[in-house]
């Protein structure tokens, strides 16, 4: 393949970040920055979309690769395998419905919050095709200068206090990455991830590096106890942010759980099972119950996100493929769900910019399609048959039986719980009798809400009922992995 | 027979600061002129330097003067700083009425000491280059006399600065009893590995040292000089005596003393973690931004010293890269304290910069991606710097050094996001004048360019830093 399509695909935000620079900024303009936004981020989906078209599913090394000089001793090199094509896909999918959200939310500097919006999309795409560790350190710390400003800009009350805890927990976190990559470096002469699956790293390195690589992950992740950054950036972000935050910046460490922990320290991996399994029920079962408390609906969402990235993370850890592709397959869902969900929440907000629970209620009288749409949705949070939610946290109990009985007993509970908060919060907020008079007035979608919503319904009701085109994606890949860390791990055990 | 072609590029700067006094004697309200002729004198300087590439290393003046690839690069870094400061100052100090002949001419002439220090390769030649810099910049320091800060800031950096050169001198003098030179290389062929004494004239070189790279313990008199002088001043301070003196201590260290490391590698050591911690620690609580930049450079000089103490060519070269951004970095970011102005009066208080972002939203993206740079996140300029120190400490496995390092990264982080909330979250309080001369829009273009797309081809840089082998 000659032609670098993962480049283009990188690149052709930032480059449509840069036509938006120097538009001008008068109300007029701003619509034709956005106009330049929405073509951009369309034309990197359908770029994407014929990316999958092209991918071949029945090997597993990575396709499309690009490798160029860059810094000397560490090369620019991108290719995906079939773990990160769908990462890919999902976020150039979730971009273009933030942009057309903007439309009802972004009040001032909209020209700059779309340069964001597209720098982060260039980011989190790099960061799923990057095989090069240094490389990838780039994008997912890159990831920060956005993301601060989205909150810190346009985001609500205690922005300015969301905002640094967003940056300063996910710095903390990250430098110790840094300081692991570069160990890695020394440790075997490169970064670049395909010669270090060949090469594999020292198992007595292994312990510590794979806590280095953790400390970044579980921050992102996020897992208990450092999961506290989540609810306030959450809160306070613009809608569009809180999606781009729930629906990619989570998954990115997600990934680097398969790619990178799962890959490079298979032993470690195995050796920390414990510590894993037991942070991961903790944050099904504990941020279950606080989700269950909450007052605000983004915090609500929020805590269950931290719930839904626990059953990620120990279906990772369960080293069978089940449990692997359950994990990919509830993050993909997960991704598109709660992006759905934030919609949602600021379908209402922008018309009664309030997100308590108690403001709201009788809203399916007054707004039927909403109450519809949110339906699927919540049912998709619970994992209903039939919604995307399903399969994965089905794949990853069924992964998670094989390994202990007792953790998948108590991760089942969690599916219990998410119907407990997911069905009261549609209880409070849909049904009853409208409690306030304004609410009576309230408008149902509009074209451009019905035209996100919808397009968030069509793929988490199609993988749900046929996962197929998904799970075929995936299956090479993540059965390669399976048998390179069982290698290892025999290779250890002689 | 010396060969003076070598030294052509100080001579002629010399010269022509000389000659600059003199037509700024005889000629009345020439200071124009004289400003626009020291900057043509420095460009051509920087022209000479360029004009003969280095195959091998030159020894000048019975082995006194060294001319080799690395003070070849850090002169270059040195000239081209100090163009763009004083194109970049102008106005400045035009508008504060210290527009006189002796300004550039005293630029000049810290400039020329500044070079003799990076060449020196003797202990007296070096102290003669130090002690040329430093006199200029004490009068530069209160060359606002009517200010009271000023002159305080002069006084106060004369008289600990003396008393620093005094250690030094000391420190030479004691190295000089125990080994019988003065000269570098021939200290390094005979030194007697178990002397206490001579570790003690180290230990005081490194103290006066120390002093003019304003490293904890020795950065008391930073911050207020940085924020007594005039700002013009101050961005001169920040950033070209760091480069002589870096290269000084990259000399002093790796050639008469590389045989007893162990000497002063804990030295050095300290002085980096204590640096760049204490740098980073202090500048939480400033309210003034030249303030803010005195400690956030001693943070920077931290990070410097931590490639130094690896005690590697790696380690060199990361410095050596590290002050190479940290130049472009604080240029950029005094290039943006000089655009704080309304009707003639400079703004210099971070509450001053409430969101200027409505208004000004060139400069405060400006700002934006220097002090993100600053705190070293990627992919700006700034996270290249620290990443090459982190590989040398790594290399070396210092990992105490390293997490000390990144930790410190990020309480650092705080204080630069801290300027950024102020002028992007904030609602804004001052509208500046939007019009500025060309110089100043040109350097601020310049290092704005540099910091945001040094990461499409990092390499360049890299190639040129490693040719420097000094090990």
């Amino acid at each position: 393949m000659d032609y670098p399509i993962l480049s283009s695909l990188i690149l052709l935000p930032s480059i449509g970040a840069l036509f938006i620079f120097f538009t001008k900024s008068d109300l007029n303009e701003a619509r034709s920055s956005k106009y330049i936004a929405l073509f951009v981020s369309f034309l990197n989906l359908f770029l994407s979309l014929y990316l999958w078209y092209l991918f071949d599913q029945s090997i597993s090394i990575f396709q499309f690769v690009e490798n160029r000089e860059w810094l000397g001793f560490i090369n620019y090199k991108v290719g995906i395998d079939g773990i990160s094509i769908l990462f890919v896909i999902l976020t150039t999918f979730i971009t273009p419905l933030c942009i057309v959200s903007v439309n009802n939310t972004i009040k001032n500097k909209l020209k700059e919050f779309l340069i964001a919006i597209l720098l982060m999309e260039t980011l989190m795409i790099g960061v799923f095709c990057s095989l090069d560790l240094v490389i990838f350190y780039l994008f997912f710390e890159g990831g920060l200068i956005p993301m601060f400003l989205i909150i810190g800009i346009w985001g609500g009350e205690r922005r300015v206090y969301s905002a640094f805890k967003f940056f300063l927990y996910t710095l903390l976190g990250s430098v110790l990455m840094l300081i692991a990559i570069i160990s890695i470096y020394w440790i075997n002469g490169t970064t670049d991830v395909t010669e270090l699956y060949k090469l594999g790293i020292d198992s007595k390195y292994q312990n510590l590096l794979w806590l280095a690589f953790f400390s970044s992950f579980a921050v992102k992740t996020p897992m208990w106890p450092v999961h506290t950054w989540l609810p306030d950036a959450h809160v306070e972000a613009p809608t569009a942010g809180s999606v781009l935050l729930a629906a990619i910046l989570l998954k990115m460490a997600g990934y680097g759980f398969i790619r990178f922990s799962l890959g490079l320290f298979p032993i470690a991996s195995d050796f920390f099972v414990p510590l894993i399994y037991s942070l991961s029920l903790i944050a099904i079962i504990y941020t279950s119950l606080v989700a269950l408390m909450q007052e605000d609906m983004k915090k609500l969402i929020a805590y269950s996100s931290v719930a839904h990235m626990g059953f990620v993370t120990l279906g990772i850890f369960t080293f069978t493929k089940q449990g692997i592709e359950g994990s990919i397959f509830q993050m993909l869902s997960h991704g598109l769900i709660s992006a759905a969900l934030f919609l949602c929440v600021g379908v209402i907000y922008d018309r009664m910019h309030t997100r308590l629970i108690n403001d709201y209620g009788g809203l399916v009288s007054v707004m039927p399609k909403y109450a519809v749409l949110l339906m699927i949705f919540t049912l998709g949070a619970i994992g209903l048959p039939g919604t995307s939610g399903f399969v994965g946290e089905f794949l990853i109990l069924i992964g998670a039986f094989k390994k202990s009985f007792i953790v998948a007993s108590i991760a089942s509970l969690g599916i219990i719980l998410a119907a407990a908060y997911m069905l009261w919060l549609y209880k409070r907020v849909i049904f009853g009798s409208i409690k306030r008079d304004d609410l009576k007035k309230i408008l149902d979608l509009n074209k451009s809400e019905i035209f996100i919503l919808s397009s968030l319904t069509i793929p988490i009701l199609f993988f749900g009922f046929y996962p197929e085109p998904i799970i075929n994606t995936i299956e090479v890949s993540v059965a390669d992995l399976i048998d390179y860390c069982n290698s290892k791990m025999l290779e250890q055990k002689k | 027979m010396i060969n003076l072609n070598f030294v052509f590029p100080e001579i002629f700067i010399s010269l022509s600061l000389m000659f600059l006094l003199m037509l700024g004697v005889f000629k009345k309200n020439s200071s124009v002129i004289i400003y626009n002729l020291s900057i043509i004198s420095l460009i051509i300087t920087l022209a000479l330097i360029l004009n003969r590439p280095i195959d091998k290393d030159i020894y000048l003046f019975m082995d006194a003067y060294k001319i080799d690839y690395l003070s070849n690069f850090m002169k270059i870094l040195t000239v081209l700083s100090a163009i763009l400061v004083m194109f970049a100052s102008k106005k400045y100090i035009q508008s504060l009425n210290i527009f006189n002949i002796e300004y550039p001419v005293l630029l000049l002439s810290s400039i020329v000491g500044m070079m003799v220090m990076i060449s020196s390769n003797d202990l007296i030649v070096f102290y003669m280059g130090l002690e040329l810099q430093s006199l200029s910049l004490y009068v530069l320091a209160s060359y606002n006399r009517d200010n009271l800060l000023s002159s305080e800031s002069g006084v106060k950096y004369f008289v600990l600065s003396a008393l620093s050169s005094g250690l030094l001198l000391y420190g030479c003098s004691l190295i000089y009893g125990f080994t019988g030179s003065t000269n570098f290389d021939f200290i390094m062929n005979n030194l007697n590995n178990n002397n206490y004494i001579l570790s003690s004239g180290i230990v005081f070189v490194l103290v006066g040292l120390a002093f003019k790279i304003s490293a904890v313990p020795f950065h008391m008199w930073a911050p207020d000089v940085y924020q007594g002088s005039p700002t013009s001043v101050t961005s001169f301070f920040a950033i070209l005596p760091k480069i002589a003196a870096l290269a000084v201590f990259i000399r002093f260290l790796y050639v008469p003393f590389i045989y007893v490391v162990d000497q002063w590698q804990t030295i050095i050591v300290f002085l980096s973690i204590a640096s760049m911690l204490f740098g980073a620690i202090a500048a939480i609580g400033q309210k003034n931004l030249k303030r803010l930049v005195a400690y956030s450079s001693i943070g920077h000089m931290g990070y410097a010293l931590a490639g130094l103490a690896v005690n590697s060519n790696e380690g060199i070269k990361s410095s050596v890269l590290y002050i190479t951004i940290y130049v472009f970095m604080n240029l950029g970011f005094f290039c943006c304290l000089f655009m704080l102005k309304k009707n003639d009066k400079y703004y210099e208080n971070i509450d001053d910069l409430s969101g200027i972002s409505k208004n000004h939203p060139f400069l405060s993206f400006c700002f934006l991606i220097i002090l993100f740079s600053l705190a070293g996140i990627p992919p700006l300029a700034g996270f290249f710097a620290k990443f090459y120190i982190f590989m040398a400490v790594i290399e070396s496995s210092m990992y105490y050094l390293a997490i000390i390092g990144l930790i410190s990264t990020v309480i650092a982080a705080f204080y630069y996001l801290r300027i950024i909330k102020i002028i992007y979250f904030d609602p804004e309080k001052i509208k500046y004048d939007k019009e500025h001369n060309i110089g100043l829009q040109f350097c601020l273009i310049i290092s704005a360019i540099f910091i945001l797309f040094y990461f499409t081809y990092p390499s360049w840089l890299n190639e040129i830093v490693s040719k420097i082998s000094i090990i």
